[in-house]
């Protein structure tokens, strides 16, 4: 087994005494506490109440689930570039990566399945599989995610499992590839919408997860050691920023791929002119939220040369990212089912119940709250983890995280002396 | 004498018999003989495949203005009216069609349209959606989650969610909050060999229910007598549902 680092890495569990700790799980547990609220108003009174209604069946809390969904596959990221990929710089943060995945994932399938008509029959998802269905392969996929994950966890936090550490990173990180792909295909496999219907959203959802999971994952990290007070250099830090800067370009690319391609084919095209130029909120959200903060402010912050360790871009770039990141996943939700479908092509059509006319939808607040209580459940478990079990190093300083690490020459401070092209020199067998 | 039709007596006897033995047939067996000899089937009995439901519709005969079949449908279905357009439950709908090239314009029920192939069953993550071998496409209420993901799929947007507290149900059309439902062909009075309510409701014979696999049903005839089409047959889901006239 190859070794984390040259140098031996120390984990402590954040001080689960303190009282800003409390005040943090205080927090995240109102806000999953809430939420529940708000899902036991939903069942309670009927999903009438909400804004989803029998043309936009899916709504406001699926784009908070899917986005956690997605992202936890993205948080993984650190953790399979370490192990899979063999960068050491990475392999300190792979725990908090790991863990951070499987909190994703929890607060997103929260929001989902609260919303769902009847949570109560859940279990009916595991006693009645249906082969042709990618919700059910996603049951499948959710569930053995957790298992994969928290084995690969184990792994690394357990000797006695340090023997299974490649083949566990190795499966986890084809499994998330799968994962992301089914997340992508319960609207590629939509043949009947014009918003849909497209082999590209399974790559565009894996691009996505990279930079939505990678931008939370700066954001935990950067908020953990700045309240835990312990070390945080700038040479794992920019690399982070770097590499979330290429998946918002990946991210930037299958977008423009997917409409081009939406553009050019006649049975999208009507999609694609009333989403890009119609002038509707779709269009507004799109351009302004997706395109604009999620992916023109963050390309900038996070690959400007100037910006380079700057944790004011960073945090910035990461809030940018997941702001669009919601909105891109709100347009492609909502706003394609909002669009007409097409029954009889080539003509006009019109009924009592909404046929040839972009359906109505408002998010209202249950619906707002349930997604927040996902983040919420996320957040918690995030919380109680970091506090009970060591998953953080005492420091991610550069000479840590780098023991090649070798300050720039004006200033031997290693928060100036961060360099972003510094490779990591591979550890030998421990 | 020989020839018995000639002999009163001989005549009320078999009169009486033949008498006697409808009444017995029409007591035992209600669904099977009396009813509708072609069509019903023994409730003990599975739907067969030797059967394929279907309706012709004709859109020609679909006349401006008319909803009858909707209030039948409604009425049949014990679907509730809150003044909610958009989360009100709906199993057929009016759609007027206009070709904007010729401003021709036309009306015509759509409903769940019964596939062969039938996206909602391919997508149903607990198989609650289905189709019985007799084609008609149905919810398992007791199996349905509430995810949606068939509303989703279905080309026809024919799904309606159930989204607040059913009153007033009918026993052969149990509703429940957080389920899907739609179209069911009327299954309950198909089963009894009866046409669906809308069928029966529709003013002008504009709706044709029937056996497809049978070669002399009337469906069956007229749709090998006269064009007929599906809606977006171009995706392969082949509906039990065929329009004249679209």
């Amino acid at each position: 087994m190859a070794a984390h680092s040259k140098s031996r890495i120390v984990y402590r569990a954040l001080d689960a005494k303190s009282s800003g700790y409390w005040g943090l799980i205080a927090a995240f547990g109102l806000m999953a506490l809430i939420g529940g609220g708000a899902a036991y108003t939903m069942e309670h009174a009927g999903h009438w109440i909400t804004g989803m209604n029998n043309h936009v069946v899916w709504g406001t809390p699926h784009v908070f689930a899917v986005f956690l969904i997605v992202a936890a596959s993205g948080a993984l990221n650190v953790a399979s570039v370490s192990s899979v990929f063999g960068k050491d710089m990475y392999k300190p943060l792979a725990r908090l990566s790991g863990l951070l995945a499987l909190a994703l994932l929890a607060g997103g399938l929260a929001a989902l399945l609260l919303d769902l008509g009847r949570p109560d029959r859940l279990l009916v998802t595991m006693t009645n599989i249906n082969p042709t269905s990618i919700f059910s392969w996603n049951v499948i996929l959710y569930s053995g995610f957790f298992a994969i994950v928290a084995g690969y966890l184990w792994t690394m936090m357990d000797r006695r499992g340090s023997g299974y550490y490649m083949p566990a990173a190795l499966g986890a990180f084809v499994w998330r590839l799968i994962l992301t792909t089914g997340t992508g295909s319960i609207f590629g496999f939509l043949v009947a919408r014009e918003a849909y219907d497209a082999a590209i959203m399974a790559p565009l959802f894996i691009a996505m997860s990279l930079a939505f999971g990678q931008a939370v994952f700066m954001l935990v990290v950067l908020a953990a050691y700045t309240w835990a007070d312990r070390p945080l250099g700038d040479v794992v830090l920019t690399r982070l920023q770097r590499l979330t800067g290429i998946m918002v370009a990946a991210t930037a690319y299958f977008l423009a791929v997917q409409h081009i391609t939406g553009i050019y084919a006649a049975e999208h095209r009507a999609y694609e002119a009333w989403l890009l130029a119609g002038g509707s909120v779709y269009t507004s959200i799109f351009w302004l939220l997706g395109v604009g903060i999620g992916i023109v402010v963050p390309l900038v912050l996070l690959l400007h040369p100037q910006m380079g360790g700057n944790r004011v871009a960073i945090v910035g770039a990461s809030i940018a990212v997941q702001i669009g990141g919601l909105a891109h996943i709100y347009v492609i939700i909502i706003g394609g089912q909002a669009f007409p479908l097409v029954l009889f092509p080539g003509m006009e059509v019109s009924s009592a119940r909404f046929d040839g006319v972009v359906a109505p939808y408002a998010p209202t607040l249950p619906e707002v709250l349930l997604g927040i209580g996902g983040v919420g459940v996320a957040l918690l478990l995030l919380t109680i983890a970091v506090g009970a079990l060591r998953f953080l190093p005492e420091s991610l300083a550069d000479e840590v995280v780098d023991p090649d690490h070798v300050p720039a020459a004006k200033d031997a401070a290693p928060k100036d002396g961060a360099d972003a092209s510094h490779e990591a020199v591979p550890a030998p067998a421990e | 004498m020989s020839d018995d039709r000639t002999n009163p007596e001989t005549s009320r006897r078999d009169l009486l018999k033949v008498g006697a033995a409808a009444v017995a047939a029409g007591t035992l067996a209600p669904g099977i003989t009396l009813i509708a000899p072609a069509q019903a089937r023994n409730p003990a009995d599975p739907a067969s495949a030797k059967q394929r439901w279907g309706l012709l519709i004709d859109a020609t005969k679909c006349v401006e203005g008319c909803t009858k079949c909707v209030t039948a449908c409604n009425e049949e279905m014990g679907l509730p009216d809150h003044g909610r357009d958009a989360t009100d439950p709906q199993y057929i709908r009016v759609v007027t069609v206009r070709d904007p090239e010729t401003s021709h314009s036309k009306q015509l029920p759509v409903m769940c349209q019964h596939c062969e192939n039938p996206p909602c069953v391919d997508v149903c993550p607990t198989t609650a959606s289905f189709k019985r071998a007799d084609g008609i496409v149905l919810v398992d209420r007791h199996r349905c989650i509430g995810c949606r993901y068939c509303m989703m799929a279905c080309p026809y947007k024919a799904r309606s969610f159930a989204h607040e507290v059913a009153t007033e149900q009918k026993p052969h059309n149990p509703r429940g909050k957080g389920c899907v439902e739609s179209c069911t062909l009327c299954a309950h009075r198909v089963d009894a060999g009866r046409d669906p309510a809308c069928v029966e409701t529709c003013p002008t014979g504009a709706m044709l229910f029937g056996d497809l696999n049978d070669p002399n049903s009337a469906i069956s005839r007229k749709v090998k007598d006269v064009s007929t089409a599906t809606i977006r047959g171009d995706l392969g889901t082949k509906p039990g549902v065929r329009y004249i006239g679209l």
